[in-house]
């Protein structure tokens, strides 16, 4: 997994609660067996029309943002359907990190597993970005994980949570099987008893 | 002893290492696969080298893909690629498949069950969020993602943070034809779709003590429409008398064993959940959804709701685009809303029962002739017994179009599509957007309300139709 440390990037705002997976990629694009070339399927019906051409207004359709490497969400991003192809999709396009103030959980399960970070601020903060994002040219955020703290060039400052193990395996890129697996022993005790 | 939560016991029974400042590691006894989500997991095993660690827990079926008309005719190559690709991987790591000609074949959540796989006490997970299903029995199940697939594969252990408890007490009795359904979706319409965002839920109460364990499947099932990892009811002689002689059930006097250490599971008086909420079932009607959130969803007697009248600016917002996109003005009464199609199935609602109850509506009336209405029985063991019982005829009399087993419109991964602008009443679990097919608009209900509404034309209160029934029956 690719280690998440410090990354600076162009912000897009995405305005709407309760993004789900099925949106973020279709379930037409959930065939192929590989873990890769999701991106240009990311939103797909939000981004093309049915003849393929791409929706001018969607925001990442938008020249500003084209080279946008941090999503900024509302509530309950990544509801609905388990699948990790939505951050592979995510990744793969090229987004590095999402900030909302609430995720699903499987879904910011899932992004921890991909060396890309989902991000909890405040309903607050994430009104504050928005407005920031949507009022400045070429808004940027730096992310910093080893100090958990989101800022911007004009003195905006906002410490985040994360859990300290996760942050631990995004940092150093850990991969979680072969961590497991260090507790072999202890998995087979557990099968000798209850098998 | 400190009194534990049925969760809190289940957890324990299946932490094989826990240290501050980092996940459990938790054992997994049953492992269900199905084509979409385990590819890249089989993948990622072969490039480490790793083999399936526990094969016989692990059970996997295909059902996502699956043609429901000419089951075996999968004209869709990259469709057929990922079915194949399963059938290549079970082989090579040596997991049972439910396949395309197995009579075990169905939608996983349908199956797990029905083989008795399932079993009170169990901790499962699959690469779905629906595995919140199995729940309904007292197991600890939930969706997880294709890292954790390979994960379990590999490992049979899933490092994981403990969720927080919620009891959701379900007061009273459902009202005369009120379904599981109805009480689900109400339950999410009031409290939105992530009020149990990090909790694992226990239904509690005397409704729930009531359903059929088809019925408190439907209920686990949607669980994880209202953010929750995982559903559970405790199990009790419902429970039992479900499991009794399923195939991979402990069988004799086994069974008599492991029904008096499944009756230890159930939460301890004078335990703590984190959280608690009550509900009055005697409060609730049958639910139309209206929005693309399965939390948009009102009574049949009441209207499409004034973006106006939400809190928020983003819930006013979400609901304007939601009107939008389903083609609805406010103010319209739900009965008035017509639909072009209906999809009766899914991992919710497609088990023998929920085929009896829209068989009971539809018998002897005529579906409407500006709709197209398909049955689409869970699994191949759901269609072999309603065929047993005659509802394939009684649907078909009716003018339903009677289907093989599978995910079908649920997600429409298969053939089985809305086009851009039709209106669907849908017995599945999601009215997202495209859901259903892009541009498809999907108002989420109860089977009884679908097949109503396939008759009709347009939705309609279903309980009027079953007074009218029982009134008829009784007159007989």
């Amino acid at each position: 997994m690719n280690p998440f440390v410090i990354h600076t990037g162009l912000v897009a705002p995405l305005d709407r609660v309760n993004v789900d997976t099925d949106a973020i990629i279709p379930k037409q694009f959930l065939k192929r067996i590989e873990r890769s070339g999701f991106g240009q399927f990311l939103f797909y019906e939000w981004r093309f029309n049915v003849d393929g051409s791409p929706i001018d207004s969607f925001i990442l359709n938008t020249p500003a943002y084209k080279d946008s490497t941090i999503l900024l969400a509302r509530n309950n991003f990544g509801c609905g359907s388990s699948r990790e192809h939505a951050p592979w999709a995510l990744a793969d396009y090229g987004f590095r990190a999402v900030i909302a103030p609430s995720f699903a959980d499987i879904f910011y399960n899932n992004c921890f597993k991909n060396g890309f970070l989902p991000i909890k601020l405040s309903e607050e903060q994430i009104d504050e970005l928005f407005k920031r994002a949507e009022g400045r040219e070429n808004y940027q955020l730096t992310i910093d994980l080893q100090e958990q703290v989101v800022t911007d060039n004009d003195g905006l400052s906002y410490s985040f949570e994360v859990d300290p193990y996760r942050r631990y395996c995004l940092l150093n890129g850990l991969d979680d099987i072969g961590l497991t697996l260090l507790y072999e022993d202890k998995i087979a005790a557990y099968e000798a008893v209850r098998r | 002893m400190k009194a534990r939560t049925m969760f809190e016991k289940i957890w324990d029974n299946h932490v094989i290492h826990e240290e501050p400042g980092k996940p459990s590691l938790l054992y997994i006894d049953l492992h269900l696969v199905h084509e979409v989500t385990s590819p890249q997991a089989f993948e990622g095993l072969r490039l480490a080298g790793r083999e399936v660690r526990r094969p016989e827990l692990t059970f996997a079926t295909m059902d996502h893909n699956v043609p429901t008309a000419d089951r075996f005719n999968v004209k869709d190559p990259i469709s057929r690629k990922q079915m194949e690709t399963l059938t290549e991987n079970c082989k090579e790591f040596g997991i049972t498949l439910a396949d395309l000609n197995s009579p075990d074949q169905g939608i996983v959540h349908v199956i797990g069950p029905e083989l008795g796989l399932t079993h009170p006490g169990k901790t499962i997970v699959c690469g779905d969020s629906h595995t919140s299903t199995h729940g309904a029995f007292g197991a600890l199940a939930f969706g997880i993602g294709t890292s954790e697939v390979e994960h379990v594969l590999a490992t049979q252990c899933l490092q994981q943070l403990k969720p927080r408890t919620m009891e959701v007490r379900v007061n009273g009795d459902l009202p005369f034809g009120v379904s599981a359904k109805d009480l689900i979706l109400a339950i999410i319409a009031q409290y939105g779709t992530d009020f149990a965002t990090g909790y694992v839920i226990e239904y509690t109460g005397e409704a729930i003590r009531k359903l059929t364990m088809e019925e408190r499947m439907t209920v686990c099932n949607m669980t994880i429409e209202g953010g929750a990892r995982a559903g559970l009811i405790a199990p009790d002689e419902t429970t039992f008398a479900y499991l009794k002689n399923k195939r991979y059930v402990p069988q004799g006097e086994d069974f008599v064993a492991a029904m008096e250490a499944w009756k230890q599971l159930c939460t301890d008086e004078g335990a703590q959940f984190d959280t608690v909420v009550e509900i009055d079932a005697a409060q609730i009607a049958p639910q139309v959804t209206w929005g693309t959130s399965p939390g948009m969803g009102t009574n049949i007697t009441s209207t499409v709701p004034d973006p106006e009248s939400f809190e928020t600016v983003a819930q006013r917002k979400a609901a304007q685009d939601a009107l939008a996109y389903m083609g609805l003005t406010h103010g319209t009464p739900v009965s008035e809303i017509k639909i072009d199609r209906v999809f009766i199935g899914s991992c919710t609602n497609g088990r023998i029962e929920d085929l009896r109850k829209a068989a009971e509506v539809a018998k002897g009336r005529k579906v409407s002739p500006s709709v197209h209405a398909m049955v689409v029985p869970g699994s191949q063991a759901v269609k072999q017994l309603a065929e047993e019982e005659g509802l394939h005829l009684i649907f078909r009399e009716a003018g339903f179009d009677w289907r093989e087993s599978g995910c079908s419109m649920c997600l429409a991964m298969n053939p089985d599509i809305l086009s851009e602008g039709e209106r669907c009443a849908s017995t599945s679990n999601r009215n997202f957007e495209g859901r259903q097919g892009r541009g498809g608009r999907t108002h989420l209900v109860s089977p009884e309300m679908a097949a109503a509404a396939a008759i009709a034309g347009h939705f309609v209160d279903v309980r009027e139709w079953k007074q009218e029934n029982a009134s008829k029956e009784v007159f007989q």
